[in-house]
């Protein structure tokens, strides 16, 4: 059992960066040539013109500017038609209504007026939607997302499928954007102040039960099994003909379109109308932000902005707010740096070693601990035979226990049904010997972290499986080449570096030694894709990419406790710099005796580079049963059920045999947080100059999903980018002074800031 | 005596070294709305009315049947194996083994092919299998925190134990579990998938409703000349006799046009009026072995020749069973859809027989799904349901099975076929406010029936 790795969750206003669904806008999007008619049509059917939407050029519909463009010319003609009374809008794309806007489209806009611009353009479509003497009706299948979503709530009515694929959300805040095109304006009218923050901020997906529970959509669709045509297609059909209905009923008064309002809505809006009360949400909700986002994201502080313009002063100021607050937000560093990791992400969403010769169909995992069942947890539920060995009874019955436990728990929240979770977890054997290892695609140890068990582990591995079995190692700091020495195959051992808790967490780092075969490496990857990872692949050496980022700024953290701060201010430091978790509570959660293990073991690979604070201090903290979180007790005490937690005090004992006198000149507040940064910037950059890394893109987005670095500033390539290399190399050479080595700059970064030209991010 | 009904010559299904199996006789209580004359009575009470009229109409010894099977689908928990207390309330011998099957609405089919199967490998000449439902009254369970809580009660020893357990009881517990509306599987609603199902096949509501309409027409034909030959007469404890199913009630497209659907609102194509109705019923069916009841001097009316049982996907394909079984047990006994001269389908809902009828005629749903070259091909509507079917006779879910087989062999009788053929799909009745517990696969029953009759009458 490996309770290593970084345990982390973004909180919910900074999900960033995580776009969730690839299908979120974009996807290169050229301009083609203005061809009419090409993405949207419209077919008139009795009185109603069913306007369908489609783009040819992508998976997604974005409202890019052709799509706008058409909609516009086809809206026109619709409403100039006497024959016409009401209008459907629909895709025609499975899985998708709009997936927003195009990014590119934004990004392509060289000033924040040009976006303002962009912005002002989206409003007034919109309004003239809204405004439509003739009513509306979208019939939505698929992510409706962004400008998507407020596309729809200006249109009159809304009726969704119940498709899993159909998802309502504002994700724009992700993206260091905010919705800007009406939907700060329009979406607290429709859903409330409450329900609007909440979507607003945190950009969450909004499935279409809830959609309708909120308000947001009026009717909802089943989808359909098979008929005479494809499920989904007959789907798309039959939403069409059910909207075309609605359409009619509206226009005919049957189908009233101001809802009576309950008694419950009622009082809500009485509330509502207090000046004092809707101030009081305003401040509740900065100050939930601010305490999330410690002020580093401007974004949502916008958001609230816009909101507040458009109810207590009026439509005019709330869309001039919104147009302008939209175009400023389109050019700060947050939303480049969020943007590039949406972009990152894409790219490690992909499999650039192209399809394995096997596909995985049995995957067996060793050791039920943390990890292991994390594995098999994310893998079990993708048509994975699934094998979970362990060594004891015990040790397999909790493992066991946590796979039950994770779907249940999906269950209970009603994303799967019992039935589901129950057949899901068919797939899933649990045991304690090697039958059926010899119908293994792969196999994935998590045993314990020492080289000899997991040597003697691969040759009882080896003696079993079928010769195109894949054996791969979970190790977090183990290099691979070590590993691989006992294989008789080499060629067929391979890295896959989970983070804890693995449901949780988005990255995996895989690791190929010199030996390891492309195909090695791409069945590693599908594999790893299957299970919705983002991953990067990297190079073999003590730590790898993310480990050998995290241990030296671990090792300047004990450094810095060591200096007298205690573990609440450097949490404090460390989350201001926009860490979604404090370093001293980082060690907490990836466990001190694997901090204390790593730092020794790194240490003696990389020398006095890796020094800092006392190993000495970990392993006698360790030796005092201090092993953070899983002991109950580490830099701070954890008591179940309470989520304050105090610091431990007994370790004052422990950082006071270990004092040291920090150096008033390199010990300020902000340098603290730049010693702790620089030294993690400075060894991911010095990774990619040894070739560790193979691509910036993928250093990023390793230290962003994997280690927490503040997603608001993209990842540690892109911080320098924008934070200047010269500067970052000065902060570091007055560190280097005081303490040496550990500071000094690598190569590739000075040659960074020699040269100011040079980016590792166009 | 010549053959009194001119029967067409085809081939013979008898197969070498299979026993010929025969149908001697069916019957069943009037099919009557849930709630109405049988309100009082027990499952077993009107299992027994139909088994009493069986051993009436064949005058069998009672110690002659060697086993007895019911089907039946929410359990009355008093009479679980209601197969047994049925027979002993009938006067059966004590000494007859029973037992009871569950399998939604296809329960009494697998109560008979289970006869079948016995009489088949030598265990038995003559068996009776039949259906019950009692839809008038359900088994409602106290929730799991009280069942939990009263059950801890029986093993606490002191007063002060008891106390405490008494003191935890809050209101939540007291809120009733009502028999699952849902399938287990799925969550979803008999109806509500039924709906689906016909949306999925673009049948319209007036398709619907024009079916449901047909059914109720026919089956008042069917009662008024007095055709429906099965139904026996029970007199009702306490209330009068009854002699009639009470649900078909023919109405008017206009009229039915203004139900409101029952499962998917606003725009579903359901209604209370194209689907069966919550029913309280029973049959019962005398099969046994030719030779034992040529033996017996018992002039059968059909033989049983074969059966298959498929399943689908519980969601989406619920209810297409009818199609996925028709060609199988065609293609079994080498006959094809035109060989086939009455077919009795359960009609769960308009819709859903509407639905099986376009799949089976469509050749891009054989290929796709079926993986078959073209498509199964439709039953003459000139040959289905012609008295009726579970839209207007009813539908008490466990005994439905009994009905069709019987109907079947009546019809070949009547209308001088030769062979028959019976589908149904595991469905629940309208279930807008039921309560019933559906089964976790879906398979469809098909049995296969011969007219043998003219063997028997010269």
């Amino acid at each position: 059992m490996n309770h290593h790795n970084v345990c982390h969750y973004f909180p919910p206003v900074l999900i960033n960066a995580q776009p969730v669904e690839t299908e979120y806008v974009l996807f290169l999007f050229f301009l083609k040539a203005m061809q009419p008619g090409t993405h949207v049509n419209y077919e008139v059917k009795g009185d109603v013109a069913v306007v369908r939407i489609n783009d040819p050029n992508s998976k997604v519909n974005t409202l890019s500017i052709q799509m706008q463009k058409e909609l516009t010319d086809v809206m026109n003609e619709v409403w100039s038609n006497n024959a016409v009374q009401s209008a459907v809008l629909i895709s025609t794309k499975p899985g998708c209504f709009i997936a927003g806007a195009d990014i590119n489209m934004i990004e392509g806009c060289k000033t924040a007026e040009e976006v303002t611009q962009l912005s002002q353009e989206g409003q007034n479509i919109f309004e003239k939607i809204e405004k439509s003497p003739k009513p509306i009706v979208a019939a939505i299948n698929g992510s409706c997302l962004g400008a998507g979503l407020e596309f729809v709530i200006a249109c009159q009515y809304r009726i969704a499928t119940k498709s899993k694929k159909t998802v309502l959300g504002t994700p724009e805040v992700m993206l260091g954007l905010l919705p800007g095109a009406g939907g700060t304006q329009r979406l607290p009218k429709m859903v409330g102040l409450p329900s609007a923050f909440d979507m607003m901020l945190t950009g969450r997906n909004i499935r279409a039960d809830k959609a309708k529970k909120m308000g947001l959509v009026h009717q909802l669709v089943d989808t359909l099994g098979p008929g005479l045509k494809s499920p989904e297609e007959r789907t798309i059909e039959y939403l069409e003909e059910i909207a075309i209905e609605c359409a009619r009923g509206i226009v005919n008064k049957k189908i009233p379109l101001s809802k009576e309002k309950g008694m419950m809505q009622k009082l809500q809006d009485y509330i509502m109308s207090f000046e004092m009360v809707r101030n009081q949400i305003y401040k509740t909700v900065h100050g939930k932000v601010m305490k999330q986002s410690k002020g580093l994201y401007p974004a949502p502080l916008k958001i609230i902005e816009c909101v507040k313009a458009g109810i207590e002063q009026g439509p005019i100021p709330g869309y001039l707010a919104e147009s302008q607050n939209f175009g400023q937000l389109a050019k700060t560093t947050e939303s480049h740096a969020l943007i590039g990791l949406y972009h990152g992400q894409v790219t490690c969403k992909k499999n650039r070693f192209g399809a394995p010769q096997k596909e995985v169909k049995t995957l067996a995992i060793l050791g039920a601990g943390l990890m292991g069942a994390g594995i098999a947890q994310v893998t079990v539920d993708k048509g994975v035979h699934t094998i979970l060995k362990d060594t004891t009874v015990s040790g397999l019955a909790r493992g066991e226990q946590q796979v039950f436990k994770g779907f249940n728990d999906k269950t209970k929240k009603r994303n799967i049904t019992s039935f589901e979770r129950d057949s899901i977890l068919s797939n899933l054997t649990g045991q304690l010997d090697y039958s059926g290892f010899e119908k293994a695609d792969m196999v994935i140890e998590a045993v314990f972290e020492d080289i000899n068990i997991k040597h003697k582990v691969l040759k009882e591995i080896e003696a079993v499986i079928p010769p195109h079995c894949i054996f791969a190692s979970n190790t977090s700091a183990l290099p691979i080449k070590e590993i691989a020495a006992a294989s008789k195959r080499p060629d067929k051992v391979i890295g896959m570096h989970y983070f804890s808790p693995v449901d949780k967490m988005q990255l995996l780092e895989i690791i190929t030694t010199e030996q390891t075969s492309k195909d090695t490496t791409a069945s590693a990857v599908a594999v790893g894709l299957k299970q919705g990872k983002v991953i990067i692949v990297v190079g073999d050496g003590p730590g790898f990419y993310t480990t050998r980022c995290l241990a030296p700024m671990l090792a300047e953290a004990v450094r810095v406790l060591q200096e007298g701060v205690d573990p609440k201010k450097l949490d404090a430091l460390t989350t201001g710099f926009g860490f979604p978790v404090g370093a001293a509570t980082l060690a907490d959660e990836v466990g001190l005796d694997v901090a204390a293990h790593v730092a020794e073991d790194l240490g003696k690979a990389f020398g006095s580079r890796f020094g800092g604070g006392n190993v000495e201090v970990l392993k006698t903290m360790v030796d005092m049963g201090f092993k953070g979180r899983k002991s109950g007790k580490g830099c701070y005490v954890y008591q179940p059920g309470l989520k304050v937690r105090d610091v431990n005090p007994d370790i004052e004992e422990i950082l006071e045999k270990y004092k040291m006198t920090p150096n008033p000149a390199v010990s300020s507040d902000s340098d603290v947080q730049y010693r702790l940064v620089s030294r993690f910037v400075n060894e991911a950059v010095l990774c990619l100059q040894e070739g560790i890394l193979s691509s910036p893109v993928e250093g990023d987005i390793g230290a962003v999903f994997g280690l927490g670095f503040p997603p608001c500033l993209g990842g540690p390539f892109r911080f320098v980018d924008a934070f200047g290399a010269d500067k970052l190399v000065e902060k570091m050479r007055r560190y280097e002074e005081v303490y040496g080595n550990q500071f000094t700059p690598c190569q590739l970064l000075l040659d960074h800031a020699n040269d100011s030209s040079k980016k590792f991010h166009k | 005596k010549v053959l009194s009904i001119q029967t067409k010559s085809k081939k013979t299904l008898a197969r070498p070294n299979v026993k010929n199996i025969v149908l001697v006789e069916g019957v069943r209580t009037p099919f009557l709305l849930s709630g109405t004359t049988y309100s009082d009575l027990m499952p077993h009470d009107l299992a027994r009315a139909a088994l009493q009229g069986l051993l009436h109409r064949t005058a069998i010894p009672k110690d002659v049947v060697d086993y007895i099977i019911y089907g039946t689908v929410i359990q009355e928990v008093k009479t679980s194996n209601v197969a047994r207390e049925a027979a002993l309330g009938a006067g059966f011998s004590d000494k007859i083994p029973s037992h009871t099957v569950t399998m939604a609405c296809i329960s009494s089919n697998q109560a008979m092919t289970s006869a079948v199967g016995l009489i088949a490998a030598g265990q038995c000449d003559a068996v009776v299998a039949g259906g019950v439902e009692f839809m008038s009254d359900v088994p409602i369970r106290h929730s799991r925190k009280m069942r939990k809580t009263m059950l801890s009660l029986n093993k606490a020893k002191t007063l002060g134990q008891r106390l405490s357990l008494l003191g935890s009881i809050r209101l939540a517990h007291l809120s009733p579990e009502l028999p699952a509306v849902a399938e287990f599987s799925t969550s979803e609603t008999m109806g509500h998938s039924a709906d689906r199902l016909a949306a999925a096949f673009g049948v319209s509501r007036v398709e619907q409703d024009e079916f449901a309409l047909r059914s109720h027409s026919l089956a008042k034909k069917a009662q008024d000349a007095g055709l429906l030959q099965d139904v026996i007469s029970f007199k009702v404890p306490g209330r009068d006799i009854v002699s009639q199913d009470n649900g078909i009630r023919p109405s008017s497209m206009e009229q039915m046009a203004k139900l409101k659907p029952a499962f998917i609102k606003p725009h579903g194509t359901v209604t209370a009026a194209n689907s069966s109705f919550l029913t309280d019923g029973a049959s019962a069916v005398l099969i046994m072995s030719e030779e034992k009841a040529l033996a017996m001097g018992y002039k059968p009316k059909a033989y049983l020749r074969d059966f298959v049982y498929v399943s689908q996907d519980p969601k989406d394909q619920l209810l297409l069973g009818p199609t996925y079984g028709t060609p199988k047990v065609l293609e079994r006994a080498g006959l094809t859809m035109s060989d086939i001269d009455v077919f009795e389908f359960h009609e769960a809902f308009a819709g859903q027989i509407m639905a099986n009828l376009k799949a089976m005629d469509s050749d891009w749903f054989a290929q796709t799904y079926m993986g078959r070259k073209s498509k199964v091909g439709t039953p003459p509507m000139d040959k289905f349901n012609l008295w009726g079917g579970s839209l207007s006779l009813g539908h008490p879910f466990g005994a439905t099975g009994c009905r069709l087989v019987t109907t079947v062999a009546h019809r070949l009788q009547k209308e001088g076929g030769q062979y028959g053929l019976v589908a149904a799909c595991a469905a629940g009745g309208q279930v807008s406010d039921t309560h019933v517990q559906h089964s976790l696969v879906v398979p469809a029953m098909i049995a296969f029936c011969t007219y043998a009759k003219h063997l028997y009458e010269l």
